[in-house]
């Protein structure tokens, strides 16, 4: 059944950014305070308010050139959804598009969801104790709308469509890269965790972009969701008493007036 | 632009040289990937370092900056050895033929042509062109050599003088390896073949030198010899800084020209006459110069111009013979001269070169005014680093301006394309459109003259000024409308150019734009539909100057027999039936002329009707001053001797400002030992004046860096990341010989190498060009370090190219 889907051509990609600051002024995301640390990199991860980023590698080549790679980093939205099995609070859940978006009303702050996502895409919002991602612009999604980096990308290196259409795209380029002498061109996000929204095309191995080669869900998420899913509701409910019961010291530390232990 | 944007997608081999287009203009990728789907086309990048162009580029060849005169000679050497030009257009659409001076010659140990001359009040040397000319019979025909073998025709004189650009050569100069040179002219040269379209694409990166025009003149030779200029897909291609920087050189926002690129008077034109006799030709476009001077001279001074007074043409300031540009008016400032300075929408502290000397200089200013939507480096300059306001007198005055989607306009694109803005908010504040601020500041300066009279008064009483609409503000439209041109008799709007009169009859403001806005229900430049199908043309949204015509030459885009070279990409053809040029686009060539006057004149704005291959200027047109052919001399601050031509150094006719200015000693090339360039990254703009006040730019590019190799850095004892400090001699006190620098942050990176220069290993420092001392972001100008040197024909300054010393900041 075919999904809502990016494709995402690193091989287009020239690094213009186009793409991060469209996410951040659709998302009306704050701006980090960063400084210059050796590379065009930045930020340097991705956070609750920085929910993609492009990443620059470089690489000296076989021809003895350089390759300089850059590709975008963000939520993969994976059908195998380690954040999904992880959260005790079903507050993540999947979207009529397939998409994996955080309920932010049910987000309990846990942190379970940051551990567990092999891309280490998920950022964490301290102050309002909620996890905070792509959100693969829903909104945009839901008003008959290409994702905001989707529609800012000027090469078409970001395309959005119907999974059937775009993986015979991206099957088609990587044929194309290696006839062209890129003989490490590959999908990624095709077969890893289960078929990603976000789909690459890449010129060469995942590693060299900076992405985890054999990304998976780890076997204790898989084992915790299995046990515990049947019991949810009721840690719910416990951990819910427990911040009612705790709130006005939790908002003290909050204000600042009390350490927290 | 020849072409258009989206007219890359035509193209079969694209050359990004000097120009980086993927971050400064990466719209353009948009078209470079489509030519790469549909047509397999291939990118090939010259740019010094290892940019965001090179990465996604087929083929990268990193060259010294400096030395583009070098690579795109070994270009045409290759293009002329291999014979892969395209001869039939060659031997038509170009001089190739043509005989040149037997006097004429270049000499390989002194690097200048002759005529070579000294002359004083240019500090330079200059030419007497005479032996440059055509040959010509006793009735001024030119001579040719349709077989191209003479020696002094214009082919073999070409071949001659760029027969030492070998391969090896280059690559001693440039530092790129041999196999990279000899791919990319393969690659490239491709192109000649009729059929493939081959398109070079440039910018500041050709143009910032001592060299610069020249190394503009040896991409048209190439374009010339591959047959691609014309074409869909071809071109030579210029990529435009600013949204409207084409409209500011279409209105003539440069002392050298008036609007519409005609050339400013001199003072030895004394008559109206006289002018227009030195600067008509008899034959082609240009001869149509009159119509458009007393047309644009109508548009300044209105009923106040008559035949009776020339057309009040000595009411118009002339030229003295000296260089008013840039670089010299803050020459003139630190000199005392100059009283006062307004400057509109310009930093001239952070874009401009030697910008730390600058700084002191503006202290002479009596007064200052700077429209700009912020309170740029040059506004605050008495509050800049190391400055006491206490000692500073100038009276500075801020008046603040609207954005370019606060107020309504035209603007022009590198395509030529003159596309209507509506507004789409009011400016905050104070804040009022640039054209607001001019209507209003010369109202009440032709009121304040009229009441009190002054310096040559009538320069600015007898013009007429009359664009406020009847709310008593200014009214764009009637801008547009004298832009457009009108009957002086009944004010009806002219339908184009072809209108325009040398007897007062018409007022018209700029020629080229005459077409544009000749209706007001819907006027060309507002027109928005876009093509569903074709060639990308589009000639239904917006209004491309000339006459619509998005490709420019399209005479030459078809064989002797009118037929296109190209089938697939047609531009125009001959309609055999309707004995009568049609095509996809508006053709380039006059209605009035036959088949066989526009076969033997493609180039229609050239007397001589052909390309220029030798290049002089024929019957007031054209010309540079620095020689009929590019010549490869180093940048003013140069590392190593000419390798070409040992007794020429930086290139003779470009002007010296300024004394112990540049690097030309020994000693001096120890201080300064490592070659540097200045660029743009994407994510900032210009002087940053307003990227660094917006937040997300500031965080993908919060601090001001060098570029450094892996190799330096491990020299320095570098981390990526780390402060240094760059100097060069600009930053050499004169007084005291102490020396000053910029502290950055150092960004180690595999993408410079250092080259080999002719057996010497040279290090290279790449730097953006954006920080100053105001906004959210501040940070050290790279042009604290750069020359005011220009070139001889633009003085636009050598920021490309120059020495420094780089050490660890303790």
């Amino acid at each position: 059944m075919a999904r809502t889907m990016c494709l995402i051509d690193a091989t287009k990609c020239m690094g213009c950014r186009g793409c991060q600051a469209a996410c951040k002024q659709w998302n009306q995301l704050p701006a980090e305070k960063t400084t210059f640390t050796g590379s065009y990199e930045n930020p340097p991860r991705l956070s609750s308010i920085t929910w993609m980023r492009i990443k620059f590698r470089e690489h000296e080549n076989e021809a003895g050139g350089v390759d300089w790679l850059m590709s975008k980093q963000g939520c993969m939205h994976c059908a195998d959804a380690a954040c999904m099995l992880a959260c005790p609070a079903g507050a993540i859940y999947r979207t009529e598009y397939g998409t994996v978006n955080v309920d932010e009303v049910k987000c309990i702050g846990c942190n379970y969801c940051v551990a567990a996502c092999p891309f280490f895409v998920i950022g964490f919002d301290r102050l309002a104790n909620k996890a905070r991602k792509c959100t693969f612009c829903l909104d945009r999604l839901a008003a008959g709308l290409k994702p905001a980096c989707a529609t800012a990308c000027p090469t078409g290196s970001i395309t959005f469509g119907r999974s059937d259409e775009l993986i015979a795209k991206a099957s088609k380029r990587v044929e194309q890269l290696k006839a062209a002498g890129k003989v490490n061109a590959t999908m990624y996000g095709l077969d890893e965790v289960g078929g990603a929204a976000m789909l690459y095309v890449l010129a060469d191995k995942p590693e060299k972009y900076g992405f985890p080669a054999d990304p998976q869900v780890a076997i204790q998420t898989r084992v915790w969701n299995a046990i515990y899913a049947p019991f949810r509701v009721f840690v719910v409910v416990a951990v819910a008493l427990s911040l009612w019961a705790n709130r006005s010291y939790s908002k003290r530390v909050q204000e600042g007036t009390e350490k927290s232990k | 632009m020849t072409n258009h944007w989206n007219d890359y997608q035509h193209s079969d081999v694209i050359m990004a040289i000097g120009g980086n287009t993927a971050e400064n203009h990466p719209i353009s990728m948009k078209w470079i990937e489509k030519a790469r789907e549909t047509k397999g086309a291939k990118l090939i990048c010259v740019d010094p370092r290892l940019c965001r162009t090179a990465a996604v580029s087929d083929i990268f060849v990193p060259i010294r900056p400096g030395t583009n005169i070098a690579y795109l000679g070994g270009l045409i050497n290759y293009i002329l050895e291999n014979e892969k030009y395209h001869k039939e257009y060659v031997e038509n659409y170009t001089n190739a033929p043509f005989l040149i001076n037997e006097n004429f010659s270049f000499d390989d140990v002194t690097g200048l042509f002759t005529g070579a001359e000294d002359d004083p009040v240019r500090s330079a040397t200059k030419y007497n062109m005479a032996d440059w000319q055509y040959r010509t019979d006793e009735d001024g025909n030119i001579l040719k050599d349709p077989t191209l073998e003479d020696p002094f025709c214009s082919f073999q004189l070409l071949k001659k003088h760029f027969s030492k650009y070998t391969i090896s050569n280059i690559s001693k100069m440039t530092g790129a390896p041999e196999e990279t040179l000899r791919a990319s002219y393969d690659l490239f040269s491709s192109t000649g073949q009729a059929g493939k379209a081959g398109n070079i694409l440039y910018a500041m990166g050709i143009t910032q030198f001592t060299h610069g025009a020249q190394n503009t003149r040896a991409i048209a030779i190439i374009q010339l010899l591959l047959g691609n200029l014309g074409i869909a897909g071809g071109g030579v291609n210029a990529q435009r800084g600013q949204s409207n920087v084409q409209g500011a050189t279409d209105m003539a926002m440069l002392f050298h020209i008036i609007p519409g690129y005609n050339p400013t008077p001199q003072q030895t034109h004394a008559t109206l006459e006289d002018y227009l006799t030195a600067t008509t030709p008899e034959k082609n476009w240009w001869s149509n110069r009159p119509k458009y001077i007393v047309s644009l001279l109508k548009a300044f001074y209105g009923d106040n111009a008559t035949p009776a007074n020339e057309f009040g043409y000595q009411w118009l300031p002339k030229l003295d013979g000296l260089d008013h540009s840039h670089i010299p008016a803050y020459k003139y400032m630190r000199d005392g001269e100059v009283e006062g300075m307004i400057c509109v929408a310009d930093n001239p502290l952070v874009g401009g070169s030697s910008t730390r000397a600058k700084l002191q200089y503006q202290k002479n200013l009596k007064w200052l005014v700077s429209v700009d939507v912020v309170e740029n480096e040059t506004a605050a300059f008495w509050k800049g680093p190391g400055m006491n306001p206490a000692e500073i007198d100038t009276e500075v005055f801020i008046l603040p301006a609207a954005f370019s989607f606060e107020r309504e306009g035209n603007k022009a694109n590198s395509g030529r394309w003159i596309q209507w803005m509506w507004k789409a908010q009011d400016p905050p504040g104070d804040a009022m459109s640039d054209l607001w601020i001019v209507n209003e500041m010369f109202k009440r300066l032709q009121a304040l003259y009229n009441a009190e009279g002054g310096e040559v008064p009538e320069q600015i009483t007898k013009m007429a000024w009359d664009y406020d609409g009847p709310d008593g503000q200014v009214d764009i439209v009637k801008v547009a409308m004298e832009l457009n041109g009108y009957k002086a008799a009944d004010g009806s709007l002219l339908t184009n150019f072809v209108g325009l009169q040398a007897d007062g009859s018409t007022v018209c403001g700029n020629w080229l734009y005459s077409g544009y806005y000749n209706n007001l229900e819907n006027p060309g430049t507002k027109k928005r539909i876009k093509e569903k199908e074709g060639l990308g043309f589009n000639k239904d949204w917006s209004f491309a100057w000339p006459l619509n015509r998005r490709i420019v030459y399209s005479r030459a885009s078809c064989d002797l027999e009118g037929k296109p070279w190209n089938p697939a990409a047609p531009v125009i053809w001959w309609d055999e039936a309707q004995q009568k040029w049609v095509g996809n686009d508006v053709p380039d060539i006059p209605g009035s002329w036959d088949f066989e006057y526009s076969t033997a004149n493609p180039f229609i704005m050239l007397p001589e009707g052909v390309g220029r291959l030798f290049s002089i200027g024929y019957q007031g047109v054209g010309g540079l001053r620095d020689g009929p052919l590019p010549t490869h001399y180093e940048p003013a601050d140069s590392p190593v001797p000419n390798l070409l031509y040992p007794q020429a150094t930086f290139n003779p006719v470009s002007q010296r400002f300024y004394e112990d200015h540049t690097v030309e000693t020994d000693e001096d090339r120890a201080k300064y030992p490592h070659v540097a360039t200045s660029y743009r990254l994407v994510e900032h703009y210009q002087s940053g004046s307003v990227t660094r006040n917006q937040p997300w730019l500031n965080e993908m590019m919060p601090e001001m860096f060098a570029e450094i190799s892996e190799e330096h850095a491990a020299e320095l004892g570098i981390n990526n990341g780390d402060y240094i400090l760059i100097e060069s001699k600009r930053l050499q006190s004169s007084d005291n010989g102490e020396q000053g620098n910029i502290k950055v942050k150092a960004c180690v990176t595999k993408r410079l190498k250092p080259m080999l220069i002719n057996g010497e290993l040279k290090h290279l420092v790449g730097m953006p060009m954006h920080w100053g001392f105001m906004g959210m972001n501040t940070g050290a100008s790279a042009n604290d370090l750069t020359a005011s040197v220009g070139d001889p024909n633009t003085t636009i300054p050598e920021y490309k190219a120059f020495l420094c010393n780089v050490r660890r900041a303790e």
